[in-house]
C-alpha cells in the first residue's frame, strides 16, 4: 500500500502578499536523483542538495530583469538553460558566477518554456505554440518562428519525452490537445470532450506506457478523467482537424464546498495519482491535503494534512513529492509498491512490518473508542490522525467489500454453469481463509451469493458454517444449512446450539430467508386464527386417536397458551433449517449429549408444538414452503429422547412434556404398524392376483396387428 | 398378422448359480465369471458384454479365486487344486494339488511369472508360470491361521496377505513376514468373534487396503505399519475389494449388496495432499457381493442373486448413451431349451440333469415325462433335440451320449444309444438335422462331425474342416441345418460364419465377417437365406445360392435399426420361421419377442417401434398404413425360448426374475418404513 512519509523542508517560500502563487516557478532534476534546481518567480536559481537539505550554488539575474521560465539541466552539456524576459535565452555553467557574464541570445519570439528530458536535448516552446531544438535555435537566434496556435489559445502545460528517438511533446489547452512529434515535425490536435460548462482542466500529467500515452487531468469539479493515446498513429494522420479525445472517469475525488481551486494531480506511476489541494474524504471541508489515490481500486491510499495555503503546485522526482505549502517547500518521501487488491486492503505482510515502524499508522476501532481515556496525554493532533486514519481505513474496507461484490457477480454472470463449480469453490475457500485470517475482511454478502449458485458443498469449505456461526450471521448459516448436502453432525448441532441459546431479540433483528419466515408466520397465525374455528373438533383424531391424547387436545384448545409457539419466529425459523438438514443419528448423538437441560427442554418444547401443529391443520408443508415433514419432527424428537433419557426423566417440569412425547410416539407408532398391516394385506392381494392369472401352463390366444 | 395359439410355459425351474467371484482382463477386455457350481464364463466387454464362453461346471469344485495372467485363466477352489483352462476348448486343461488344504486365494504378480496362492494350512505357496503348466517353486514362512486374501505388490517384491485378526506383509524374495497389522475386531456383541481380512489390496506406494468382517475398510500403510483411516461402511461383512488400474479409486462390496466407492483425492478444493475418502454408494443387489471388478469406465459387481451388474460410472462416460445405462445380465445369452416342433416335446438343459416335457393338446398341464441324469460328475455343457422327438443327445466335456426316445401317451421310454463312434467324444454344440437322420456336432478345432444315426446303428459319415489362414482355431459356438438337408451353417468365436454343402460334404462358403459376434443364425425353410443376428444387434439376411447379401438385408442396412432396437441389452438367443407364411422371421431376446414381416416396409427412423397398441386401437382399414416389419410382443418377460411348432402355435418358455428371487436365501437387511 502506498505510503507517505515523515517530509523535510527544502527551504523557505517568499509568497506573494496575497498568498496567491508560491513563489516558485519550476523544480528541475539536475544531474542526479540528489540535486534539484529551483527556480523562483523573481529573479533567482537555486541547486539544492536534496539528501542534505542544503544550497549548492544560486545564481541571480539582474535587477528589472525577470526569469520567465524555469531553468532547466542540460546533462549532454552539463549548462544551465534559462529565459529572461521572454526572450532572452540564457546558458551557464555551475562554475559561473555571475549570470549577467554567462551566453546570452535574444530570439524573435516569446519563449514560453524550455524543456529538457533527462539526457535530451532541450526543447524550446514559444508562446505561439512553436517548438524548436535549442541547439537549432542557437545556430539562428533571429530565425522566423511560425505561429502554430490559434489566436485565442493559450499554452496551459506541456510536457515532453522521449519516446524512442521521437521526440514527443504535449500542449495542453482548455479544450484542446496538440501531441507534436519533433524529427518529423508533425502535429496533431485532440478536442478534449466538454466537461460541465466553463470548467476547464486544472492541471495535466501523462506517462508512457507501452507505446502509448496515459493521460491523467483534473478538473475543479474533482473528477480526474483518463485518456490513453496511441503513439504509433501519431505520424501518418497529420491533420488540422481536431479528433475527439476519448476518456474516462478515473476517479471523482470528493470536492467538499465549492469547486477546487487551487489543486494538481500527478501520476505517480500506472495505479498510482498523487493529488494536492482536494480535500481528504473523511475530514471535513479543508483543502489542504496530499493524497496518494489507487485508480485501480480507487482507493485512498495515504493522505497527509499540510500546515499552511496549499497552491495548487506538484513536483515528483525519484520518490518524492517537491510541494510548496505555506512558507515552505516540502520534500515528502512516498512509496507505491505495485498494487494489488492484497496491498489496497492492507494485507500484505511486509507492510504490517512497515506499520510496525509507525506505530501509529491503524489502530484498532477499540483504542478509539475505548482507548482515549486511557491515554489522554495524547496530543491533540496525533489523537486527530489517529481516528481519521482509521475511519479512512474503513471506509476502504466498505470500498473494498463493493469491489468484490462487483467483482463476484461478473464472475458469476460471466461463467458457465459448467466450469462454475471448481471456480466458485476456490473463491469461496479463499474468501473464508481470508476472513479468519483478518475478521474485518468478512463480507456477508458476497459469501451468501456464492452459497446461492449452490456450487458449493462444506467439504470444499469447511470452515465457512463455522465462521458464519461465529460472526453471528445467522443467514448466511440458513443458506449453507439449505443448500450443503453434507454438512458433518458436529457442525449441525453447533449451529443447533447457537441457534437455541440465542436471545428472541437478537433473533428478531435478524434478516432471513422470506419463503421460510412465511411459513412458520403463517403456522403461528394460523394457530390463532383458527384456534376459535376449530371449535374442539380436531380433524386428525383419526391419527392421533390416543383417548388421552385426544383429551389432551381438547384441553390445549380450551387454554390456549400451551399452543403459543415457546420460541420466537426467526429463531424457529432458524431451527426448522436444522430440522430438515440431512444427518445420521449414530454421529448426531454424541453430539447431541452437549446441549443444555434448559435448551432440551425448549427445543423439545418446540418439537412439540411443531408436532401438535402439523397434526391439527392438514399438512401445512403441501403448499410450497420449504418445512420440515412430520418424520423428521418424530425423529428429532426420538434423537433428543435418546441423548437426554435421564436428565429429562430427573427433571420435575419435563414430566409434563416427557407424557405428552409419549403419547405422540404411541401414536406414530401405531400409525407404522396400521402401515405394516397394509402392506400385508397388499402383497397378499398382489399374490393373489399373480397366482389367479398364471399358473405354471397355460395356452393363451394373443393377437397381433 | 392375426392370432397365435400361445403355449406359456412356466415350469423351467433354470435357476442361475451364485457368482462367487471374476476377474476382469484389462488388455483383451475380458471378464472371467466363476459361479458356485464351479462354472465359468467370459464375457466380452468390446462386443456389448456377450457371453462369448462357458466353461461347465463339476460337482465338487468350487473356485474361490480367478486370476488372469495374460491370456491364461487359472483358478483356485476349496478342492486344494489350482486350475488352468483351455479357452479353445472350454474345458480345464490340467489341474495342480497346492497340498495346503482347501485354497482360499489366488494372485499373480504384475509380470506373470510367479503366482501365490494362500491356502487353509496358513502358507502362502509360489508357483512358477511355465509355458504350459506351473510349478511349485517354494511356501513363503507359515503362520497359523488360513489365509484367506492375497495382493503382490506392484513392484513384486512384497505380498500382502488377510488372515484372522491380521494382514501380514511378507517379503517375496526371502519369504519372510516383514510386517505384521492387526486388525480390530468388531465393537460391542461380536468382540470376541475373530475378525476375518476378505480383502487386501496393495498399492504401489504402499498403502494396503483392507476389507474385513467387521465392516470396515482400512487404509494402511505398509511402509510403516500404520493405519491411516478407517470407515466403517456396513454392520456385516466387506466381502470383496477392487482396485482401479490408476489406482485411484477402490471398491468395496458388502454384505448388504452395496458396494461402496472410495477415491484418492483432495478432500477440500485447494490442498494438494490427497487422501483415501469414501464417495459413492451403489445399491444393485439384493445379497451379498462377491465379486467385484474395476474396470476403467465401470464397475463390475456379481453375488448371490446371481445377477451380473455393469454399472458404468458417470465421470468416465458420455451421459445419456447407450455406454452410460447401466445392465444387469442374468440368464445366459445361449439357448437352455430345445424343442421338438413336430413331436411338441420341450427339452430343459440343466447343469446337471436335462428334462422333456411334452406340451398339453388343449388347455390343461403339460406332462413331463423324462428325466435324464447325467453320470458323473461333469456338468452339461450342451444338448439337442430332434424335430420328430425321437433323438436325444448331450454332452459334458469328456463325453456325448444319445437317446432314442419312445413317447407314448402317458408313457414315455428312453434309451441310451450303446455304442457311438469314437469321433464323438467332446464337443461344444450339437444339432440334428430336420429330418433326424443326421447328427451334427461341432468338435475341437472348428470341425463338425457328422454322424448319421438310425434304429440299427450309429455311424460316423464325415469331418467338415475348412481350411483357414489363421493359426488360431475358433471354437464353433452355433450350428444351424437347413430344413432341405443341403446346407449346414456353423458360427465360431471370431465371428466367423461358414456354410458347408452337405450333398458334397465341402465348404460352400463364408459369410463376409462382421466385427460383432452372431449370437443366433437360421436357415430359412423356403429361401434357403441364411439369418444372423449379432451381439450388437444387428440382422443380416445372406442367401445362400448366390452367395451375397440378399435386398431386405441390404435395405435394411441402408436404412439403418431404430435405435431403440440397438439399445435393447439382451441378444437375440433364437430364431424361428413360420413354415406358413415365408416372409415371417421369429425371434426373441429376454425381454420381448419380435415377429419380423419382410414385405412390410422398415420403420421410419423417427416412428414408434412398439406400435402394437396404437395399431389395435386403429380401425382395421388404416392399420397398413401404419404398421411396419417389426411386430413386437412384450407380454411375455424373462423369456428362456421362443418357437413355433407346426401346428403354428408358439411355444413361449418364461423364467420370471421374480421366481428366481423367490428361490434365494434371505437377504441379510431389508429396509423397511425409513427404519
Amino acid at each position: 500500500m502506498a505510503a507517505l512519509y515523515e517530509g523535510y523542508t527544502l527551504c523557505g517560500l517568499v509568497p506573494d502578499q496575497n498568498l496567491s502563487s508560491s513563489g516558485i516557478q519550476g523544480i528541475e532534476e539536475e544531474r542526479d536523483r540528489d540535486h534539484v534546481v529551483v527556480t523562483d518567480s523573481t529573479r533567482s536559481v537555486t541547486l539544492y542538495k536534496v539528501s542534505d537539505q542544503k544550497p549548492l550554488g544560486s545564481w541571480t539575474v539582474k535587477q528589472g530583469q525577470k526569469l520567465t521560465c524555469p531553468a532547466v539541466f542540460n546533462s549532454q552539456t552539463n549548462e544551465y538553460v534559462a529565459v529572461t524576459d521572454n526572450k532572452v535565452i540564457r546558458i551557464w555553467k555551475e562554475d559561473d558566477i555571475l549570470l549577467d557574464k554567462a551566453f546570452k541570445a535574444t530570439v524573435s519570439s516569446d519563449v514560453w518554456k524550455v524543456h529538457c528530458t533527462h539526457g535530451g536535448e532541450p526543447v524550446v516552446l514559444f508562446q505561439r505554440g512553436a517548438v524548436r531544438l535549442l541547439d537549432s535555435l542557437l545556430a539562428a537566434p533571429q530565425q522566423p518562428i511560425e505561429e502554430v496556435l490559434a489566436q485565442e489559445e493559450t499554452i496551459r502545460s506541456m510536457s515532453l519525452e522521449k519516446f524512442y528517438d521521437d521526440l514527443i511533446l504535449e500542449l495542453y489547452f482548455s479544450h484542446f490537445l496538440y501531441l507534436q512529434r519533433l524529427n518529423p515535425n508533425s502535429v496533431q490536435r485532440y478536442r478534449l470532450e466538454r466537461e460541465e460548462p466553463g470548467l476547464s482542466p486544472l492541471s495535466f500529467s501523462a506517462i508512457y506506457k507501452d507505446k502509448h500515452i496515459c493521460l491523467l487531468y483534473l478538473y475543479p469539479n474533482g473528477h480526474m478523467y483518463q485518456s490513453v493515446l496511441s503513439v504509433r498513429g501519431l505520424g501518418t494522420e497529420e491533420g488540422v482537424q481536431a479528433l475527439p479525445l476519448p476518456r474516462s472517469l478515473l476517479l471523482g475525488l470528493p470536492v467538499g464546498d465549492g469547486q477546487l481551486e487551487a489543486a494538481s494531480a500527478m501520476a505517480l506511476d500506472e495505479a498510482h495519482v498523487a493529488v494536492v489541494g482536494v480535500p481528504h474524504p473523511s475530514a471535513g471541508g479543508g483543502k489542504d491535503f496530499l493524497c496518494i489515490w489507487n485508480t485501480n481500486f480507487q482507493t485512498l491510499q495515504a493522505g497527509k494534512e499540510m500546515a499552511g495555503k496549499i497552491y495548487g503546485q506538484l513536483w515528483s522526482y525519484s520518490n518524492k513529492v517537491f510541494i510548496p505549502h505555506g512558507k515552505t517547500l516540502s520534500i515528502i518521501p512516498f512509496e507505491c509498491p505495485k498494487s494489488s487488491l492484497a496491498s489496497a486492503l492492507g494485507k500484505l505482510k511486509h507492510t504490517k512490518t512497515e506499520e510496525s515502524k509507525t506505530p501509529n499508522s491503524v489502530p484498532s476501532w477499540n483504542n478509539i473508542l475505548h482507548g482515549e481515556k486511557a491515554q489522554p496525554s495524547k496530543t491533540a493532533e496525533t489523537r486527530r490522525t489517529v481516528s481519521w486514519r482509521s475511519v479512512f481505513a474503513n471506509c476502504e474496507f466498505i470500498i473494498v467489500h463493493t469491489l468484490i461484490q462487483k467483482e463476484v457477480e461478473g464472475f458469476l454472470t460471466r461463467s458457465e454453469f459448467q466450469d462454475l463449480q471448481p471456480s466458485v469453490g476456490q473463491l469461496a475457500l479463499t474468501l473464508v481463509s481470508r476472513s479468519l485470517a483478518d475478521p474485518a475482511f468478512y463480507s456477508s454478502s458476497t459469501l451468501a451469493q456464492l452459497v446461492h449458485t449452490r456450487c458449493l458443498c462444506h467439504s470444499v469449505c469447511p470452515d465457512l458454517v463455522l465462521l458464519a456461526l461465529e460472526k453471528k450471521d445467522y443467514f448466511l448459516c440458513q443458506l449453507c444449512l439449505q443448500f450443503f448436502p453434507d454438512i458433518p453432525e458436529a457442525v449441525t448441532c453447533a449451529c443447533l446450539k447457537a441457534f437455541i441459546s440465542m436471545p428472541d431479540v437478537d433473533a428478531e433483528k435478524v434478516s432471513l430467508e422470506p419463503n421460510s419466515v412465511t411459513f412458520m408466520e403463517n403456522l403461528i397465525t394460523r394457530d390463532r386464527a383458527e384456534a376459535g374455528l376449530q371449535n374442539g373438533f380436531s380433524p386428525t383424531s383419526s391419527v392421533v386417536n390416543d383417548r388421552q391424547t385426544r383429551a389432551e387436545d381438547k384441553k390445549k384448545a380450551s387454554a390456549p397458551s400451551q399452543l403459543i409457539c415457546p420460541v420466537g419466529l426467526h429463531k424457529a425459523v432458524l431451527i426448522n433449517e436444522i430440522l430438515q438438514t440431512p444427518y445420521s443419528d449414530t454421529f448426531l448423538l454424541p453430539h447431541l449429549k452437549d446441549l443444555s437441560s434448559q435448551n432440551v427442554m425448549l427445543f423439545l418444547q418446540y418439537l412439540q408444538f411443531l408436532y401438535l401443529k402439523y397434526s391439527q391443520d392438514a399438512f401445512p408443508q403441501m403448499e410450497g414452503f420449504r418445512s420440515p415433514s412430520l418424520s423428521q419432527i418424530m425423529d428429532w424428537v426420538c434423537l433428543l429422547l435418546d441423548a437426554h433419557f435421564t436428565v429429562l426423566v430427573m427433571t420435575p417440569e419435563a414430566k409434563g412434556l416427557l407424557l405428552n412425547l409419549h403419547s405422540f410416539v404411541k401414536s406414530q407408532v401405531r400409525l407404522v404398524s396400521e402401515l405394516g398391516k397394509i402392506e400385508g394385506s397388499l402383497q397378499q392381494l398382489h399374490k393373489m392376483k399373480a397366482k389367479e392369472s398364471i399358473g405354471q401352463y397355460s395356452i393363451e390366444i394373443i393377437e397381433l396387428f | 398378422m392375426g392370432e397365435f395359439k400361445v403355449h406359456r410355459v412356466r415350469f423351467f425351474d433354470y435357476m442361475p448359480s451364485a457368482i462367487r467371484t471374476m476377474a476382469f482382463n484389462s488388455q483383451t477386455e475380458r471378464l472371467a465369471v466363476a459361479r458356485a457350481d464351479g462354472a465359468v464364463e467370459i464375457f466380452n466387454f468390446n462386443d456389448n458384454f456377450f457371453q462369448e464362453k462357458v466353461i461347465p461346471g463339476q460337482d465338487g469344485r468350487a473356485i474361490e479365486a480367478l486370476c488372469w495372467v495374460g491370456h491364461r485363466l487359472f483358478s483356485a477352489g476349496l478342492n486344494g487344486e489350482i486350475t488352468e483352462y483351455d479357452l479353445e476348448n472350454l474345458r480345464p486343461q490340467y489341474t495342480v494339488d497346492a497340498y495346503g488344504g482347501p485354497i482360499w486365494t489366488i494372485s499373480s504378480n504384475s509380470q506373470g511369472t510367479q503366482l501365490a496362492v494362500g491356502c487353509e494350512d496358513g502358507t502362502v505357496k509360489i508357483f512358477a508360470i511355465l509355458e504350459e503348466r506351473i510349478q511349485f517353486q517354494r511356501n513363503l514362512n507359515r503362520h497359523k491361521g488360513r489365509i484367506i486374501s492375497l495382493c503382490w505388490h506392484p513392484s513384486s517384491a512384497q505380498i500382502a496377505a488377510g488372515m484372522t485378526d491380521m494382514i501380514t506383509i511378507y517379503d517375496a524374495e526371502t519369504g519372510q513376514a516383514t510386517r505384521r497389522l492387526l486388525v480390530d475386531r468388531a465393537m460391542g456383541a461380536s468382540k470376541n468373534k475373530e475378525v476375518v481380512v476378505w480383502s487386501v489390496g496393495y498399492l504401489s506406494d504402499h498403502t494396503i487396503i483392507s476389507g474385513d468382517s467387521a465392516g470396515k475398510v482400512q487404509i494402511w500403510n505398509g511402509l510403516t505399519g500404520t493405519l491411516v483411516r478407517t470407515y466403517l461402511v456396513t454392520k456385516w461383512d466387506v466381502l470383496v475389494l477392487s482396485v482401479s488400474k490408476d489406482e485411484s479409486s477402490v471398491i468395496a462390496g458388502t454384505s448388504e449388496g452395496t458396494v461402496i466407492q472410495f477415491q484418492f483425492i483432495s478432500s477440500t478444493l485447494d490442498q494438494h495432499d490427497k487422501e483415501w475418502v469414501r464417495t459413492r454408494t451403489f445399491r444393485n443387489h439384493s445379497h451379498d457381493v462377491s465379486a467385484l471388478a474395476h474396470t476403467d469406465t465401470a464397475v463390475v459387481s456379481g453375488g448371490m442373486d446371481t445377477q451380473l451388474v455393469v454399472r458404468p460410472l458417470l465421470d468416465k462416460v458420455e451421459k445419456n448413451t447407450q455406454e452410460s445405462a447401466l445392465r444387469k445380465i442374468a440368464f445366459p445369452h445361449r439357448s437352455l431349451v430345445g424343442c421338438a416342433k413336430k413331436a411338441g416335446l420341450l427339452l430343459f438343459q440343466f447343469p446337471d440333469r436335462l428334462e422333456l416335457w411334452k406340451l398339453g393338446e388343449s388347455e390343461g398341464h403339460g406332462e413331463q415325462h423324462t428325466h435324464t441324469h447325467t453320470l458323473g460328475e461333469d456338468h452339461i455343457c450342451c444338448s439337442a433335440l430332434s424335430a420328430c422327438g425321437g433323438w436325444l443327445a448331450y454332452s459334458t466335456v469328456s463325453s456325448v451320449r444319445l437317446y432314442r426316445i419312445h413317447v407314448m401317451i402317458s408313457v414315455s421310454s428312453s434309451l441310451q444309444v450303446p455304442k457311438l463312434p469314437k469321433e464323438l467324444r467332446s464337443v461344444h454344440q450339437l444339432c440334428f438335422s430336420s429330418d433326424s437322420s443326421k447328427l451334427f456336432a461341432s468338435s475341437c478345432q472348428s470341425s463338425v462331425i457328422v454322424v448319421a444315426v438310425s434304429q440299427q446303428e450309429c455311424r460316423y459319415l464325415h469331418t467338415l474342416k475348412h481350411k483357414t489362414v489363421s493359426t488360431m482355431l475358433y471354437r464353433l459356438h452355433l450350428l444351424c441345418a437347413s430344413d432341405d438337408g443341403k446346407w449346414l451353417a456353423t458360427a465360431n468365436t471370431d465371428c466367423e460364419i461358414h456354410i458347408y454343402n452337405l450333398h458334397k460334404m465341402k465348404l460352400h462358403c463364408m459369410v463376409p465377417v462382421y466385427n460383432s459376434c452372431p449370437t443366433t443364425i437360421a436357415i430359412h425353410p423356403v429361401t434357403n437365406n441364411l439369418i444372423s443376428v449379432h451381439a450388437d444387434q444387428q440382422i443380416f439376411e445372406f442367401s445362400l445360392v448366390q452367395k451375397e447379401y440378399t435386398q431386405w438385408s441390404r435395405r435394411l442396412q441402408t436404412q439403418g435399426l431404430l435405435s431403440l432396437w440397438l439399445e435393447r441389452d439382451t441378444p437375440i438367443t433364437h430364431i424361428t420361421f413360420n413354415p406358413k407364411n415365408p416372409d415371417h422371421i421369429i425371434l426373441h431376446d429376454t425381454y420381448m419377442f419380435c415377429i419380423i414381416d419382410q414385405s412390410l416396409p422398415f420403420p421410419e427412423l423417427n416412428a414408434v417401434l412398439w406400435n402394437q397398441m396404437t395399431l389395435k386401437n386403429l380401425p382395421v382399414s388404416q392399420r397398413i398404413g401404419q404398421s411396419h416389419a417389426f411386430k413386437i410382443c412384450k407380454i411375455f418377460q424373462h423369456l428362456m425360448c421362443v418357437s413355433l411348432l407346426e401346428d403354428l402355435s408358439l411355444v413361449v418358455v418364461e423364467r420370471p426374475l421374480l421366481d428366481i428371487m423367490s428361490q434365494l436365501p434371505a437377504p441379510v437387511r431389508q429396509k423397511k418404513f425409513a427404519t
